[in-house]
Order: C-alpha cells, then structure tokens, then sequence
C-alpha cells in the first residue's frame, strides 16, 4: 500500500544528518589537519544506510505502481480515497513499514560492527609495521 | 519470485563489485545498494505474507507466479537504468566529458 514510504523518510532523515555530519567533519579536519587513515567516516557510514533505503524505496514505489496502489496524480495514494482504506493503508505501514525500515537499519548496523572489526585490525597492523614487529 | 529474482540480482551485483573493488570505475555499487535495499523490505514483505497465509505462500498460482515473474524482471531493468543514468551523470573515466570537450 504505501509500507516504503516509511523507509524512505528514514532516508530522508539520514541524507540530511549526513550531509551535516559530513560539513562537521571537514570542519574539524580543517581545524585540527590530522585526518585518520584507518577510519572511516561517519557520515560515509550513514551514506550506505541512506543508499539501502533509497535504492529499496525506489524499487519498491515502482512495484506500487505496477500494483496500482500509487497514482501519478493527487492524493497519489490509491488508499487515500475513503476513510476505510486510509485506516488500513496506515496499520500496514506501522506494521510491514516499520519492520522494512526496522531491518535495513539492523543490517546497517552489522555493516558497522565488520567495519569497526575492520578497522581496528588495520589500525594495529599499521601499528605493528610502524614498529617493525 | 520477485524477492527472488532481485536476490539473485543483488548476490550477482555484489560478486561483480567484489570483483572489481577497490576500483568502483563501473559504479556496481549502485546497484547492490538497490537491489540488497529492495530484497530486504520484500523479504519483511514476505514474511508477514507467509504469517497469512502459511504453506500456501510457497505454492503460488502459475498466473501469479508469472506476474510477479514479469514484476521482478522488470524491477531489475528499472535498477539497472537507474544505475546506467547514474553512471553517465558521474562519467567515472571521464568518457562523457572527452566527448563533449573533443573539438
């Protein structure tokens, strides 16, 4: 019915703390010179939560479309016309809706538990060659 | 069928990406992005379908297995024109430009 749209004002939410996130950033590097080589940026780290709901939302509002359930024409949302449907249209998107946004977000997450893993073997492998061990 | 066929989608992306990471001159991760974002939310999709409809769900009539079949393909060339315009927007390798710049 309308499930992605909770997904992508997610989306939405994490484009916009990026790109602050991102401008905070230069900022500090700007401030203090020192860039980290084996760190990834956070705000990178939100681009790839922003990317997977973009791309899913996108795809998704195209099978609505296919399913006749968004309209290129006002209220876009076929369930929008009565009452009945809208109440329906809002329960699927705080159930399935929410479980989508709920899950990339999970998947987000174990995306940022390899990357810190990652991350601190290469730190100490740099460390370990800058000693010589 | 179409949570499969864009699973299958994203699993071939991601070993393509794979294969060419670090460079990123095709832009496959375009792709991954929108194919593992779109398997998982019909995955919850067809979850909560499954709780409905139990064993059933996994017999689908040949009808609605075609459409969906027909739904998932044309999903995947959705994605994959997105992609494409997203390639020629950012011309990783400069190909556009030298184009447009030749004399």
């Amino acid at each position: 019915m309308a499930c992605f749209l909770v997904s992508a004002a997610e989306a939405a939410v994490v484009t916009v703390t990026a790109k602050i996130i991102e401008k905070k950033e230069k900022k500090e590097i700007a401030h203090t010179g020192v860039v980290e080589a084996h760190k990834i940026p956070f705000s990178r780290k939100l681009r790839w939560l922003s990317n997977l709901q973009w791309g899913g939302s996108a795809l998704l509002a195209f099978e609505h479309l296919w399913h006749g359930e968004i309209v290129p024409w006002a209220p876009f949302l076929t369930e929008m016309s009565d009452k009945a449907a809208t109440g329906e249209m809002l329960h699927e998107m705080a159930t399935v809706g929410v479980c989508m946004a709920a899950l990339t977000t999970a998947v987000w997450l174990g995306m940022l538990a390899v990357s810190a893993i990652l991350e601190k073997r290469a730190r100490a492998e740099a460390l370990a060659s800058e000693s010589g061990v | 069928m179409t949570l499969l066929v864009t699973a299958f989608a994203a699993v071939i992306c991601t070993a393509l990406w794979y294969k060419n990471a670090p460079e990123s001159k095709m832009q496959l991760g375009v792709l991954c992005w929108l194919f593992w974002g779109a398997s998982l939310m019909w995955l919850v999709d067809a979850i909560f379908e499954y709780r409905e409809l139990g064993a059933e769900y996994f017999t689908p009539s040949p009808e609605d297995l075609l459409n969906d079949l027909f739904l998932g393909l044309s999903v995947v060339a959705l994605g994959l024109i997105i992609w494409i315009i997203v390639l020629l927007i950012r011309d990783p390798r400069g190909v556009l430009k030298a184009k447009l710049y030749k004399k």
